[in-house]
């Protein structure tokens, strides 16, 4: 009846797992608590949950990453702190124990943090940027969330009832195998991974069509903003790179489950092709994670130097570039698994291409700095601090496409190092840009800055204490995920880490506090224009937070900095002659009911409660039936009701709130070519 | 039944036939044991993509003509990204296989 569930499940072995159980729950049920004493259920499911606004899922979404931001970061205080202490002794993890650390913050991480962090982003603004109404299928976008949500809720679901994987967050077989790894934890992570990978495949497609189809008049493909050529790119890298993460998890379970062989030892498998898949996924996934964050720093560094992007086309086509390298260069990721020198000469030296492209960005947005008239916003800082910290992430990169270097650092803390320190100044300090410079776009008020800085500093500071000591000891020869060592020189270099993670967690906080405090003050800091920072691109052209369907009447772009543009014509904020109808999409329950069927789908496949599951397929697809036969799915927000809410958004605004650039006219070297305008 | 659907019906019944025959001739390979070694291979990989050009023929209903350039484009970037992932995966397990034996 229950499979494997049983008793035993929950997590009596150790006291720090039962803890983390009790945390979970205890966090469970406040929200719980808390939402009940609202008395906000009914509000949360109409208005939020059953939403297909583009704009509240992007923002459910970066909620939802910075929830699991928290849960993979107290993973990773407790692994500094481990490892800080356990020199010659057991420290306070048992091993299994912190082999299950090291594989949820992995897994967390990259799937529940900066997944959901980018694409909820995305939502957010790109269909802003293309002067669109909604996203080309917000259904489907719906579904996505709730999938991505399934996938968090059950990595969550592991520390309660049964364990998470040991195998590492690449969960390479035959270690990953039913052999070696009986439990359910692998079986976690591998649903977890197919439930939330169909709701990113599903994301990359659905911001291709929007991309492609729903652009405004006058909006070509080359005055498309930054971040939005950025989306493009990735998107695509999805759609192409995601069903390989699929397949590789799906041929997994099947050999853990119906004892296949596609991985095993014996009897013909291979396990060397799950490497091969797997990083077929991860290489591009690299690109998707960092991509959009070059996105945001573009439109950030133009919007706060007050200059025009320097290279719009050479950053382009060097997006485009990296996109496509990206799917060329898997191999280093297993540069020791024995190809013949000739592959892995191949795969070095495309690797080493990428940093070409990569260099022309770091130069465009300097030269964008240069001469301008710069503004230290939170956002800005953050940017700054990542061209700093990236090229030197780059430069050891550059060192590990080596083969031969990579045969002495191979899976050693020198690696460790090296992609933190790509992805946490490339992703994370980018998601937070992104998330000071479109807050007010979100909600209507601005975040407080003093906050925003301190949490910079913290993160800046706490990021190079915990990881320039990993590069050093890389070179020591300490390799990675080791519960305990013997080596007395490690212990200085990991204590100065640990205190790197402390700095951190003050970094964190500070971005609590600094939600809070906005929150607290919000109607001080109101961003009554919806251009809070003089911005340049479309987004900044709608209300803040923006009506439902973002723009009353569709604009028409002629430059690619299309709202600045409109700023020097004097065409912004006027009210055209009259509005029309809008047809827009309903809000719709089946999409959470899909996400929470997924969810108890993959717990089923997890136990072996094989009715369950078997039941919850079918109830899927009865949910996909039903939508798909709904032909009376949009409605119709009458012209009237448009012009109450313009007429009440433009009366609110004075012309001391406007940016008025009519007598805007940059000239100078770097400034580009002269902006059209009325002197 | 207008002309148009009378057309489009037998591009669809001819493209489900071929395919039927592209599906039929590896399975009858393999099931009969008509062939061996790594002719059967071939036969089965030249199938498939026979196959996927069947598919977008006369089920998509893609050409060289009517189809819009951009269309185009963007599928021939798919290809290519499909040989960059399944001839890079040949090449890098046959390497491997190389020099396991």
């Amino acid at each position: 009846m229950l499979g494997r569930l049983t008793v035993e499940a929950i997590p009596l072995y150790s006291w720090v797992a039962m803890g983390g159980a009790l945390v979970t729950l205890g966090g469970g049920l406040a929200v719980f608590l808390l939402i009940t004493y609202l008395r906000a259920w009914k509000v949360l499911w109409t208005d939020w949950m059953t939403s297909v606004d583009h704009k509240k899922i992007g923002i459910m979404y970066v909620v939802l990453a910075l929830v699991m931001l928290v849960r993979g970061f107290v993973d990773a205080l407790m692994m500094r702190a481990q490892q800080a202490i356990a020199l010659n002794s057991e420290g306070y993890l048992p091993p299994e124990h912190f082999e299950q650390i090291f594989s949820s913050h992995g897994t967390i991480m990259i799937f529940f943090v900066a997944m959901p962090f980018l694409t909820g982003l995305i939502n957010i603004i790109v269909p802003q940027q293309i002067g669109a109404r909604d996203v080309a299928f917000p259904f489907l976008n719906s579904v996505s969330l709730w999938l991505t949500a399934a996938g968090a809720g059950l990595v969550l679901v592991s520390l309660v009832i049964g364990k998470f994987s040991t195998a590492g967050w690449t969960g390479y077989p035959p270690y990953s195998g039913i052999e070696y790894n009986p439990g359910v934890g692998v079986d976690y992570w591998i649903w977890a991974l197919a439930v939330s990978g169909i709701g990113s495949t599903l994301s990359g497609i659905n911001f291709i069509v929007t991309i492609v189809k729903n652009r405004c008049p006058g909006m070509t493909y080359m005055r498309m903003p930054l971040f939005t050529w950025t989306t493009l790119c990735i998107s695509v890298l999805i759609a192409f790179a995601f069903p390989a993460l699929t397949v590789v998890a799906v041929q997994l379970a099947l050999d853990r489950t119906l004892g296949f062989h596609f991985f095993t030892n014996g009897d013909g498998g291979n396990m060397m092709m799950f490497a091969n898949l797997l990083w077929i996924w991860g290489h591009p996934e690299v690109y998707i994670l960092v991509l959009p964050a070059f996105g945001i720093f573009s439109e950030v560094v133009a919007t706060f130097s007050r200059k025009r992007l320097f290279g719009y086309k050479s950053l382009v086509y060097a997006t485009a570039c990296i996109a496509i390298l990206s799917f060329t260069v898997w191999l280093h990721h297993f540069f020791t698994m024995g190809s013949s020198a000739n592959v892995n000469a191949v795969f070095g030296i495309a690797t080493m291409i990428i940093a070409v492209p990569t260099g022309v960005k770091i130069f465009d947005w300097l030269f964008t700095m240069y001469r301008g008239r710069i503004e230290f916003h939170p956002a800005m800082v953050y940017t700054i601090g990542f061209m700093v910290t990236f090229v030197i992430g780059g430069v050891t990169g550059v060192l590990l496409a080596l083969p031969p270097a990579d045969y002495l650092m191979h899976n050693s803390t020198f690696l460790v190092a090296h992609f933190h320190n790509m992805l946490i100044p490339g992703a994370l300090f980018g998601y937070f840009a992104g998330l000071n410079y479109w807050f007010p776009k979100a909600f209507g008020f601005k975040l407080n800055a003093k906050w925003g800085i301190r949490s910079f500093w913290f993160w800046l500071i706490g990021f190079y204490l915990a990881f320039m000591p990993l590069y050093v000891l890389g070179f020591m020869g300490m390799s990675r995920r080791m519960e305990h060592y013997a080596d007395p020189n490690w212990q200085p270099y990991l204590i100065v880490a640990a205190i790197g993670a402390l700095c951190v967690l003050c970094g964190i906080a500070c971005i609590g506090i600094q939600l809070y405090v906005s929150a607290k003050n919000w109607g001080s800091a109101r961003d009554v224009t919806g251009d809070p920072w003089n911005g340049r691109t479309l987004e900044w052209a709608t209300s803040s937070p923006p009506a439902a369907y973002n723009f009353a009447i569709v604009p028409e772009v002629r430059d690619v900095d299309a709202f600045h543009d409109m700023k020097i014509q004097g065409t912004a904020y006027q009210s055209p002659l009259q509005y029309e109808d809008i047809v827009m999409p309903k809000s719709s329950g089946i999409g959470p009911i899909l996400g929470a069927l997924a969810f108890v789908l993959g717990f089923a496949m997890v136990w072996y409660i094989w009715w369950l599951a078997a039941l919850c397929l079918v109830l899927c697809l009865v949910c996909a039936g039903v939508r798909a036969c709904d032909d009376n799915s949009d409605f119709v927000i009458p012209a009237s009701e448009v012009a109450r809410l313009e007429n009440a958004r433009l009366a609110q605004i004075t012309p001391a709130d406007m940016h008025d650039m009519r007598d805007f006219m940059p000239r100078g070297a770097a400034s580009g070519s002269v902006l059209q305008g009325r002197v | 039944m207008n002309h148009t659907a009378e057309r489009s019906l037998t591009t669809y019944l001819t493209g489900f036939v071929l395919a039927v025959i592209l599906t039929a001739i590896p399975f009858a390979l393999v099931w009969g044991g008509l062939l061996t070694g790594m002719a059967v291979y071939i036969v089965i990989a030249v199938a498939a993509i026979l196959q996927v050009i069947v598919h977008l023929v006369f089920f998509l209903h893609i050409d060289l003509k009517s189809t819009p350039s951009e269309n185009l484009f963007f599928l021939a970037f798919a290809a290519i990204l499909i040989c960059i992932m399944v001839g890079g995966s040949l090449w890098i397990m046959m390497d491997l296989h190389h020099r396991m034996t």
